[in-house]
């Protein structure tokens, strides 16, 4: 199966974007997006016109969707590169490629999600004391821990932007473990800057959920968590 | 500028965080320097769990066992003070995780542990199979607090470059951001905390194709010392997926998986037929030798009678994953499996202090050779890369500069691109050498292969990858015995009385130079 991989690329962030495509063989049915970038990078790097390219910069890690270094959007739609078969992504045998919209444009496919990490910086996303260990029966704590930080949630949401008020799920998720883990009275200043970054401006369109490459029940965390913040603790 | 002394660790997994804590909690700063953020690292893949005796199974477990199953898993060439150590400290490391609020699987609060390979207790912590990740997001929140109290300065995407040396003494580093291709020196000790050498076997391993040991390769070029390179653990459950191997983890045996191949239309468990104390969990040396040798590669794992409670409540994810990636429900079929190269028990040659043989540079996790000698029990890499990290962080804070040392200076060092594997020239030669089994002439063929090439058409990166190859295949030849990991068919005896002892390997004027060091190392 032949495809055609069209790569939105620039080599700085001032550049202008231009497209690029590739004629790309698979070799099982089991080609991935990902493996796709690791083998043109690999091969002779000659775009469908006969011109000599350079190798397309992305990012990955793990290639198992454990990392979520690779997330991109593909076909329009973000998602991880090496969970997107190239069968199951591609239309008409045409697959697109950008880096993820809402993040600076570094080069090709990468792009700068230092937001997300500062973002968690301000929301104060630790805690400050000695937990213990919890049944944690509604796997709340286990789901939390488990955001890969990748940025498909952000990339498809409402009302997130680099440098507004609302920090997004990819905040959300690691802060819905951190609330679940401390006693109500020592979660006074999470709770806080929760409800400001989080539920303040969240219309709770739960495109994030449907977008998770690490299938979260978001929608579940974000409820037992508005809960936590607002409200649990009246009722002590 | 004016600043403090200051620290620099190359690697954000679990071994450069436990770094990066414990020199926040003495109050020293630190850069913590990775290609890419910490969610990335291979840490987060650590499935199975983290071993400390704790007795919490009523099983009579003590930390004497654990020292003894770790020293006899190494097949008696791990550095035993250094085990004391980290056996010893087992306990309180998982301690401190349940403190920093890891939600390891618990009975109504009281901490549960598993079977896992090589040991006859039970006493691998878990969170179901996600040990690694929900760790690393503990921690990653641990660090992020002190990255707000200004203790820690992170450099995610900034990859290595060099070492900045000192009358032959490690006094910084330079590093390259990777966005914008500059590169900048920062000065102070330099702990090395970047993992394994996966792109020297480019499709053949189960973890990150970021840990591509050049920090490694680098160092070796320039002659600090490596040690145990020959020892490369095969995992013994694994598949081939696009462009790696997919890891099943030990504890899918530890939860009851049995090992089978079909014969006469029955299934024959060879694993408990030949081994029926530890059965399907003997270390991972000879349950992945065992697969291997199964005729036509044929052997599956049984899962299918592991009860639907273990399944929701402590393998759910990775039935998630074998699903996904390999189209096989394991509850119901079965997984067929064969080793893929999951660890490498060998790096950079670190003393107990885990000093490297350079001064001023240290070295801790899968990157450092200290703990896990011819074979690492499963249980125990996060458990060294936490143990080690704070250990190389002591250490280093001993050796800060006297001024202040968070100035950073652009250096013009060109920027040349690299894949993250090694070309297939030399990928290939050294993999047919270095499999499960060995013998002297694929090794030297091999290694003649190797020496025919012409590393001026390689870049810089390659050409070090290509010296550290050379490295790992002298080191294996050298090594005419069998011991854990290392299976020669020519010598397919243990001799503890040439080879009970690590080697070491030093690059000197062009030449690989090995030994094997009987000599006790502090």
């Amino acid at each position: 199966m032949t495809y055609e991989i069209t790569v939105l690329r620039r080599k700085t962030p001032e550049d202008l974007p231009y497209e690029q495509t590739f004629r790309y063989e698979a070799r099982t049915g089991a080609d991935t997006v990902a493996s796709a970038l690791i083998n043109i990078n690999r091969g002779s790097l000659t775009d469908v016109n006969g011109n000599k390219a350079e190798p397309i910069a992305w990012e990955c890690s793990c290639l198992q969707k454990k990392c979520g270094a690779c997330a991109m959007v593909i076909n329009c739609i973000p998602r991880l590169a090496c969970d997107s078969v190239l069968s199951a992504v591609a239309a008409d045998d045409r697959i697109r490629l950008e880096p993820l919209r809402k993040f600076p444009a570094v080069r090709d496919l990468i792009c700068d999600r230092s937001v997300m990490r500062e973002n968690l910086k301000t929301i104060t996303a630790w805690i400050d004391e000695e937990v213990s260990l919890k049944d944690d029966k509604d796997n709340i704590l286990f789901e939390a821990g488990k955001c890969l930080q990748c940025g498909c949630c952000l990339e498809v949401c409402p009302n997130f932007y680099a440098e507004g008020r609302f920090f997004g799920m990819n905040a959300m998720v690691p802060v819905a473990g951190l609330l679940e883990k401390l006693p109500a009275d020592k979660s006074r200043r999470l709770r806080k800057k929760y409800s400001k970054h989080i539920y303040a401006d969240c219309a709770k369109s739960l495109a994030c959920h449907d977008i998770c490459p690490a299938g979260l029940d978001i929608e579940k965390l974000l409820v037992n968590s508005n809960a936590i913040a607002l409200w649990k603790h009246l009722f002590k | 500028m004016s600043g403090s002394p200051c620290v620099n660790i190359i690697g954000a997994g679990l071994a450069g965080l436990s770094a990066a804590l414990e020199l926040s909690r003495m109050g020293i700063s630190s850069n913590l320097i990775s290609s890419q953020p910490s969610e990335r690292a291979q840490s987060v893949m650590a499935e199975g769990g983290i071993n400390a005796a704790m007795d919490t199974m009523g099983e009579s477990d003590s930390v004497q066992a654990h020292f003894e199953d770790t020293v006899k898993g190494g097949v008696y060439i791990g550095e035993e003070d250094s085990i004391r150590g980290l056996t010893q400290n087992a306990p309180a490391i998982v301690k401190e995780l349940i403190a920093l609020g890891v939600p390891f699987d618990n009975v109504n609060g009281r901490l549960i542990q598993r079977n896992f390979g090589g040991q006859k207790k039970k006493r691998t912590a878990y969170a179901q199979s996600s040990t690694g990740k929900l760790i690393m997001s503990a921690l990653i929140d641990e660090i992020r607090k002190h990255e707000a109290n200004g203790l820690v300065k992170r450099f995610s995407h900034h990859g290595f470059e060099s070492v900045v040396t000192d009358d032959s003494s490690c006094c910084g580093v330079i590093i390259r951001d990777l966005f914008t291709l500059k590169a900048y020196e920062l000065k102070g000790p330099v702990i090395v905390a970047a993992g394994g050498m996966n792109s020297l076997f480019p499709g053949l391993t189960t973890g990150s194709v970021a840990n591509t040991g050049d920090v490694t390769a680098y160092l070796y070029s320039i002659g600090v010392k490596l040690s145990n390179l020959e020892f490369i653990q095969y995992h013994p459950t694994t598949a081939a997926i696009e462009g790696k191997r997919f890891l099943i983890t030990e504890a899918a045996r530890g939860e009851g998986g049995r090992l089978f191949v079909m014969e006469d239309g029955k299934q024959r468990f060879f694993m408990e037929e030949k081994y029926p104390e530890l059965g399907n969990l003997m270390p991972r040396d000879i349950t992945a030798r065992e697969i291997a040798s199964q005729e036509g590669g044929s052997c599956l794992l049984d899962m299918t009678h592991i009860d639907k409670s273990v399944w929701n409540n402590k393998l759910a994810d990775l039935r998630g994953h074998v699903k996904h990636y390999l189209g096989v429900d394991p509850a119901s079929e079965y997984i067929k499996v064969a080793p893929g190269i999951h660890y490498f028990m060998g790096g950079l040659y670190v003393d107990r202090y885990h000093k490297t043989s350079m001064d001023g540079l240290y070295a801790a996790g899968e990157s450092a050779c200290r703990y896990h000698g011819a074979n690492r029990l499963g249980g125990n890499s996060m458990l060294g890369a936490l143990y080690g990290g704070r250990t190389a962080a002591s250490s280093a804070s001993e050796n800060l500069l006297s001024g202040p040392s968070d100035d950073i200076r652009e250096v013009g060092i060109p920027y040349e691109y690299t894949d993250f594997s090694v070309p297939q020239s030399v990928a290939e030669p050294l993999a047919r050498a270095c499999a499960i089994t060995r013998n002297e002439e694929t090794m030297t063929d091999a290694l003649r292969e190797l020496e025919e090439l012409d590393p001026s058409a390689f870049t810089l990166k390659d050409r070090n990858r290509l010296l550290l190859s050379e490295a790992i295949l002298t080191s294996a030849a050298g090594r005419r015995e069998s011991r854990g990991a290392h299976y020669r068919t020519d010598y397919p005896e243990r001799d503890d009385t040439n080879f009970a002892c690590r080697s070491v390997i030093a690059y000197d004027n062009g030449h690989h130079c090995l030994e094997f060091d009987k000599g006790k190392y502090l």
